[in-house]
């Protein structure tokens, strides 16, 4: 990634892909308001269907993903966007870690689902598993965030414009809370926040509003989960209601997935805390 | 005779949020066949909701549409708080309006700019159509821009806000936050009165239609945020009774599930909201229908295009009502104790009709949740529209003018189909 990606007399190309996703952060560029219209300036959007371009199989300099894999279809279409794109980037936690719907991997549950929900389950045709985008091509730069803001989006952009290798900022919610002077929600609360495992990218903003942390931006580098999950069962926290800490929109990121599985194991077993066999 | 056959294969329907397919036969010049599919890969948040805690809910039914989270989070909230003894808060009833106005004002004014007005103005996207409608675009995305500050100035954030809890929310705004987003939002109101008057000139099909209407209807305001179902075939319902002729079916072919009201199709959203409550409106607005020569109830679904622009002059108009008396209260929430049973609540999403169902038990834990988005609901109505309206216009006309017409009459609804995910294909086989 260093040399700028297209001669500069043309102008580079994106695409926005959507998978298994509620749309949200396809709105970090849909919300940007008149920046839309300069980024469309800057780039040339090929294939952005809620914007209305439709070129699904244009060659393109940067491929945004939103969403997770959840259907045999949805494998083979990011098969053909990987092939089309010099770089895919993923935006927010479906594309990134899964999202919250894989929290229907925990415990193998999808048939049974299915069954409930859908008069004529033979009609849906979903994976068993959800996957993160990465679980099936190779990805050049993760957006973590559920929703991913506008800021991430431009950052990578230009970054990628200019060659360079875009910031990888996996730094703590924790000490984005201290550099905002926001009081802390678990020291003056008991608030179990998950603020000290949490990449920053938010701007610390639930413990700016006053609550705790719930981990939407994904682990954080060096996150020690195992001793924040102690420290929550300190402040009086049940083995369940810890894991639910962990297990919710980034379940699968492997940081929050083993401490949580650990806790969620303990509640419904009824059995001790680690005493398992992985 | 000639037997001919001609496929029509868009690979996607752009400028509705999701995907889905259509089928259309045409055979002697007669429409055999009409199918609307929709492929949400299912996210199965119903289930995942069970073993949750109470207070969860508002922070992972938000996930289910990044276009209308504080709806999901406001009929979230109206249900479980159904099973407490206590209410919330005059303070926060007032103010959970206002943040809904922001969810409205954004939805409505992102759909009229980038996902319909490139139809009547003859293109691709709102970024092509800037060229030639610089100001339209402009004046639209701005708007939006009004309506996501709205929504964090109480979430936070606009999509996926983290501001709404139990009993109220987590953080009041500061006075002099409330005052500076007032005096953006009266500056926006001639913006809107405008918007209003450009929609009402557009050269829009006259196509009336019989169809029944549904939405929510409050004694004292323009219901957005609470009130009781009411029907143009006159029921009047409270949430508890929506089962009770509300239906939903599950159709080969298509991840979401059908609405029906008795048996019947019917349309929530902006239109039937207007067709129903239109007296409420302020008397501004009134004076502007006769302006513009709207007749309310309206039976053109076209008109819905109108409705919301009326709409973001309705919600500017009722935020800075009510933030213009805005005062710092003692608590932004009002701690509630939740009783074990089930709860059912509603709200008017930005695309309609929103109805949540949660059963709790001793232990706070959700034991099922049942959630009924507005696209599920109107999905049985686009396609009766369809089928009319296609032949109304004439099914001799070139597959692209009847491509073009389809997906004029489908983003009418706006439909949300991340409330779902969908794929929209138009294949039309004629024989």
């Amino acid at each position: 990634m260093n040399s700028p990606m297209t001669d500069p007399a043309d102008k580079p190309r994106i695409a926005v892909h959507k998978f298994s996703s509620c749309d949200g952060c396809q709105l970090a560029f849909l919300n940007l308001g008149e920046a839309l219209l300069q980024l469309n300036a800057q780039v040339e959007i090929l294939h952005f269907l809620e914007a209305g371009m439709s070129d699904a199989d244009a060659p393109v300099d940067i491929a945004f993903v939103e969403g997770s894999l959840s259907t045999p279809d949805e494998l083979e279409r990011i098969r053909q966007v990987r092939a089309h794109s010099r770089y895919l980037v993923t935006i927010g936690a479906c594309a990134t870690s899964g999202g919250l719907q894989a929290l229907r991997n925990l415990d193998g549950s999808h048939d049974e689902w299915r069954d409930a929900i859908y008069a004529r389950p033979e009609f849906i045709h979903t994976l068993k598993e959800v996957q993160p985008i990465a679980a099936e091509v190779k990805v050049d730069l993760e957006l973590w965030g559920c929703p991913i803001s506008s800021a991430q989006v431009l950052a990578a952009v230009r970054a990628l414009l200019f060659g360079v290798v875009p910031v990888d900022d996996r730094d703590r919610v924790c000490l984005e809370c201290k550099r905002q002077q926001a009081v802390c929600v678990m020291v003056t609360q008991g608030a179990p926040c998950m603020g000290p495992v949490t990449r920053t990218g938010c701007g610390a903003l639930c413990p700016r509003f006053g609550r705790d942390c719930y981990g939407c931006y994904g682990p954080s580098e060096t996150a020690q989960a195992d001793t924040l999950a102690r420290r929550f069962a300190g402040l009086g926290l049940l083995p369940d209601a810890i894991a639910r800490r962990f297990l919710l929109i980034n379940s699968q990121a492997p940081a929050f997935l083993h401490t949580g599985q650990v806790f969620y194991r303990s509640s419904t077993q009824d059995q001790p805390a680690g005493d398992q066999d992985d | 005779m000639t037997s001919r056959r001609i496929r029509i294969d868009v690979p996607a329907l752009t400028r509705v949020e999701g995907e889905g397919s259509l089928r259309l036969e045409v055979r002697d010049g007669q429409l055999v066949e009409l199918g609307l599919s929709i492929f949400e890969p299912p996210r199965y948040f119903e289930k995942f909701l069970e073993g949750r805690e109470a207070k969860e809910v508002v922070d992972i039914v938000a996930r289910i549409c990044g276009i209308c989270p504080v709806a999901y989070q406001m009929s979230a909230l109206n249900a479980l708080e159904s099973l407490s003894a206590q209410m919330a808060s005059p303070w926060v009833q007032q103010m959970r309006r206002v943040f809904y106005c922001g969810e409205w004002l954004q939805s409505h004014a992102l759909h009229i700019h980038l996902l319909a007005l490139p139809d009547f103005l003859g293109f691709d996207s709102a970024i092509s159509m800037a060229g030639q409608h610089p100001d339209e675009v402009k004046r639209g995305l701005k708007l939006q821009g009004q309506g996501n500050a709205l929504i964090r100035l109480f979430g936070g954030r606009s999509v996926h806000p983290v501001g709404a809890r139990l009993g109220g929310f987590h953080h009041a705004p500061a006075p002099e936050e409330v005052a500076a987003l007032v005096a953006k939002l009266q500056a926006a109101q001639q913006d809107a009165r405008e918007l209003t008057r450009f929609c009402a000139a557009l050269p829009l099909p006259d196509d009336p239609q019989a169809f029944t209407c549904v939405a929510l209807h409050h004694p004292d305001r323009y219901a957005i945020e609470s009130g009781e179902i009411r029907t143009s075939t006159g029921l009047s319902l409270s949430a508890d009774q929506f089962e009770q002729h509300f239906h939903e079916t599950h159709k080969p072919d298509s991840t979401a599930l059908w609405s029906d009201l008795d048996g019947q199709p019917y349309l929530t959203g902006p239109l039937a909201r207007l067709n129903i409550n239109h007296s409420q409106l302020p008397d501004f607005l009134q004076t502007r229908l006769s302006e513009i020569g709207l007749t309310l109830p309206s039976d053109n679904m076209f008109h819905s295009l109108i409705a919301r622009a009326l709409e973001i002059e309705l919600v500017l108009h009722e935020a800075i009502r009510l933030l213009e008396e805005y005062e710092y209260p003692a608590s932004p929430y009002t701690a509630l104790s939740l009783e074990p049973g089930t709860g059912c609540g509603m709200s008017e999403a930005p695309r309609g009709l929103l109805w949540h169902r949660y059963e709790l038990d001793k232990k706070g834990l959700i034991k099922s949740a049942r959630i009924v988005p507005p696209t599920s609901q109107n999905q049985a109505r686009i396609e009766a529209d369809l089928h009319r309206s296609l032949t109304a216009f004439g099914l001799d006309h070139d597959e692209e003018a009847l491509r073009l017409r389809a997906e004029q009459v489908i983003r009418n609804y706006d439909p949300c189909i991340s409330c779902a995910t969908h794929f929209l294909t138009l294949e039309r086989v004629e024989t």
